[in-house]
């Protein structure tokens, strides 16, 4: 990990809540792995004081992309900024996806909720370089809340969309979208998906029910990203016990079989 | 031109020499390793690592952080590996540190904290303790040993006689009279006392009408506390003989030049971290700075220096 104290932002793209950020950062660009994150600091000012974790949605040589939604006060703040400005990053952290070998050459389902897509994408790239065969689902409340449906169509991977008052594509949550699909056509061999919490509870015991191994992107506030504030935990099976695991640092990635999900 | 003397960033408290005032404070720093790939920590005054309970402790559910205006509301719960994780695993990787290594004891009941102290007192790396006396206490009710100058001295003294090592006594904020707990400290046989910790406060999410925190309630630390800490290190470090360690929402070395002009001889960096965690040794830096070009040859000539006559 590393900090880099002023990637300039070198391309911007908006659209109506959403913010596609490019960001110049060699160095963290050679190390940055699909599911990892880094830390954004969005103002030199004491608040918002703390810095925003992002996943990192693409990688260039040189450059890093975030994608990311207009969340609150930090995220708003982040989203005025312009080319040429510079941000004050640190990654590329956390443990990311993994990808087994035994993908080679077959087909894994994506699952993206909202502004959960963001990883997926780099994911998705780095699973064809691989000879995996990625399908997409993607799902937002509405038409507005799928931006990336073209970025996704441009790799050629087969997309499938679902919005939650029908605007486009399948009408509902994209975890029934998912189960649609699983139960008509050949399941994946593997499920990556990262979204709201119960989306990712949903699409978890989907997979479960079917015995597709499933990796899960979790969200959470942060205070550092770098494990020294215990503040982002999740409740992991390790073993016969469970205990509050850092997202930041034994994450964001989970397998979804470890996740205990808090009561309903 | 001629380049500006370096200054003598040295302090001495007496039972510790720190080569400059900027120590990192616990419960923010976790056990030191994680900051070795931003800064070199022989670089550092000296290094507090996060809070040992003698057996791990699980902490609290999420959520556990609320940002506030210029702060951050923590309840972590101290959740840590205990002690003789912290011996086994962590203690051989910081062996090669050459900046002083302060331990933050933790306790249940006064017996744990004893208990915590002896089983460290074997080991030769641990340069002193600091005693985190804001511990819910078991056996009073949750009520923590620092809100009463009375259970502070019984634990201290218990402390002082089991402690083959220098003891720091970590003050909490959430008192009337800070300055009767220090006392009390200090006459217990405490070597220093730092200050202040987390002061307690909560937040509430209007939406779900629900606390931003599982715990409901829990500390306050950053930039928004700072002149309630430097008001509360004034006072204790004009009444008490033994060195005040400050701390408070310090993010630059003006924040830290601050403590020390009002009598606190080294400062504790903590939330700072989270954001920057160059910002030990940055603020290292920008002491450095300040003194060079206010021509200060040594850091230590402006303890205690506040000026508050009308010249």
């Amino acid at each position: 990990m590393l900090n880099d104290p002023a990637a300039s932002i070198i391309r911007k793209k908006s659209w109506d809540d959403y913010v596609l950020l490019v960001l110049r950062s060699p160095r963290i660009a050679r190390r940055a792995r699909p599911g990892q994150f880094l830390m954004v600091r969005v103002s030199d000012r004491p608040y918002p004081l703390l810095r925003r974790p992002l996943s990192i949605h693409a990688r260039e040589r040189d450059t890093i992309e975030i994608f990311f939604t207009r969340a609150g006060l930090g995220t708003d703040i982040l989203a005025e900024k312009k080319t040429g400005d510079t941000l004050d990053i640190i990654g590329p952290l956390g443990k990311g996806f993994s990808i087994s070998r035994g993908l080679h050459g077959k087909t894994v389902g994506l699952v993206g909720g909202g502004r959960g897509i963001a990883p997926l994408y780099f994911l998705a790239k780095e699973l064809r370089a691989k000879c995996v065969r990625p399908r997409v689902f993607y799902g937002g409340k509405t038409e507005n809340d799928v931006p990336l449906l073209q970025k996704f169509a441009r790799l050629k991977i087969g997309v499938f969309v679902s919005t939650d008052d029908g605007s486009a594509g399948f009408s509902g949550f994209v975890s029934a979208m998912l189960e649609k699909e699983l139960d008509r056509a050949a399941p994946p061999a593997q499920i990556y998906a990262c979204g709201p919490d119960p989306m990712m509870r949903r699409v978890a015991e989907a997979a479960a029910a079917r015995r597709i191994p499933a990796q899960l992107s979790l969200e959470a506030v942060m205070g550092c990203g770098i494990g020294a504030c215990w503040g982002c935990v999740k409740k992991i099976r390790r073993g016969e016990t469970a205990e509050w695991v850092k997202i930041c640092e034994e994450g964001p990635v989970f397998e979804a079989s470890e996740i205990i999900w808090e009561e309903k | 031109m001629k380049k500006a003397k370096r200054s003598d960033l040295s302090i001495d408290l007496g039972f510790l020499k720190l080569r400059n005032p900027v120590i990192a404070a616990s419960g923010t720093f976790g056990y030191g390793l994680e900051f070795k790939p931003f800064l070199d920590l022989d670089r550092l005054g000296a290094i507090v690592v996060k809070g040992l309970y003698l057996d791990p402790r699980p902490g609290n559910p999420p959520p556990r952080l609320a940002e506030s205006a210029s702060g951050l509301i923590n309840a972590i719960g101290l959740q840590g590996i205990g002690v003789r994780a912290f011996y086994d695993k962590i203690l051989p990787q910081l062996e090669d540190l050459k900046t002083p290594l302060i331990v933050n004891v933790c306790g249940n009941t006064d017996e744990e904290y004893a208990a915590v102290i002896e089983f460290l007192n074997k080991d030769g790396r641990i340069d002193a303790y600091e005693l985190n006396i804001s511990c819910p206490n078991v056996e009073k009710g949750g009520r923590c040993p620092a809100l009463s100058p009375d259970h502070t001295f019984s634990l201290v003294k218990l402390a002082r006689e089991t402690s083959r090592k220098p003891l720091i006594t970590k003050l909490s904020p959430n008192v009337t009279d800070i300055v009767s707990v220090a006392r009390a400290a200090e006459e217990a046989g405490s070597d220093a006392v730092s200050l202040i910790n987390t002061l307690l406060a909560m937040a509430v999410d209007v939406e779900t009408r629900r606390p931003r925190l599982a715990n409901t309630l829990g500390g306050l630390s950053g930039p928004a506390i700072r002149p309630i800490a430097l008001r509360m290190v004034y006072q204790v470090a004009a009444a008490l003989q033994i060195p005040v360690i400050g701390m408070g929402g310090i993010m630059t070395g003006r924040d830290a030049l601050e403590f020390l002009i009002v009598g606190a001889r080294a400062v504790e960096v903590g939330t700072a971290n989270f954001i920057d965690p160059g910002a030990s040794l940055r603020i290292v830096k920008e002491i450095q700075g300040y003194c060079r070009e206010k021509s200060i040859d040594k850091v230590r000539d402006i303890i205690g220096t506040l000026r508050t006559d009308n010249g």
